[in-house]
């Protein structure tokens, strides 16, 4: 572990930032800081995916996930009062019966994978396509596929949220 | 990539899912259910990349990230809307308190 720490510092305490964020939003009994340590582990893995060369994918994890879901989780806490100060005190009394267990879990996962040989590849020859070209070229019936999956979620808020009109004898 | 590194990432990886699957199978918020759910997606974005970088084939990979991500949004958003008609029927988001089925 020191070796890795000397050699690769950045993204030794990116990923550590990255596991502490997410603790952070599992045991925050406040349901909106555990939005934002979530909007925090985002910007953490943005950073991780600068650091292996996927700049276009770091832009949308950052823009989407840390930006639109998160404004998506605090809009719904805040228009329906989902937080109020029993909810936050119930969540404080059960916070150690039921989350007791998860740092030793967490401290058996990582010792049993850390002490595991790391996994092999294929490389693949030289000379792939660039992420835009496979954006832009390569994609065919999944990106229908796509397409109806936005369309059925934009229709699908519009049809949960549609007023119904009263009917007048 | 050295092996030292990669063994940093992919325990990583695997601390983050497993994370995100605990908070899932223990909590009773449905918010919170989302914000496990979104947990195992980083996860999973992170070992997508990670496994296009080792293999020499960070197009394909990337793409298919990408579509994950956007993917990942419509599912949250509709969730979302889910538990404040929920929330807005019956009052709660509390999984054990949703017992009433009409049909």
């Amino acid at each position: 572990m020191p070796d890795v720490l000397s050699k690769h510092p950045i993204d030794v305490i990116v990923l550590g930032s990255l596991v502490v964020a997410a603790l952070w939003a599992v045991l925050s009994p406040r349901l909106l800081r555990a939005v934002i340590a979530l909007a925090l582990a985002s910007i953490c893995v943005t950073a991780l995916l600068f650091r292996l060369e996927a700049p276009l994918v770091g832009v949308f994890e950052l823009s989407v996930c840390a930006g639109l879901i998160s404004a998506v989780f605090i809009s719904s806490i805040s228009l329906s009062q989902l937080e109020t100060e029993e909810t936050i005190a119930k969540a404080r009394r059960e916070r150690i019966r039921r989350y007791w267990f998860l740092p030793l879990l967490l401290l058996f996962v990582g010792i049993a994978v850390g002490h595991m040989s790391p996994p092999t590849f294929t490389r693949v020859p030289a000379g792939g396509l660039e992420v835009r070209s496979v954006l832009w070229t390569e994609r065919h019936l999944d990106l229908l596929g796509q397409v109806v999956i936005l369309l059925a979620g934009a229709f699908g808020v519009v049809v949960f949220f549609k007023e119904t009109k009263k009917h007048e004898p | 990539m050295s092996p030292e590194l990669l063994t940093a990432y992919v325990v990583t990886i695997v601390l983050l899912a497993t994370t995100g699957l605990f908070y899932l199978l223990v909590t009773t918020n449905l918010i919170r259910a989302l914000v496990a759910l979104e947990l195992m997606t980083k996860a999973v974005t992170l070992g997508l990349v990670l496994v296009g970088k080792l293999t020499n084939n960070p197009g394909f990979t990337q793409a298919l990230t990408i579509t994950v991500i956007v993917i990942e949004v419509v599912i949250l958003v509709v969730a979302v809307g889910l538990v404040l008609l929920c929330h807005k029927h019956t009052g709660t988001v509390d999984a054990r308190n949703l017992r009433n089925i009409r049909g």
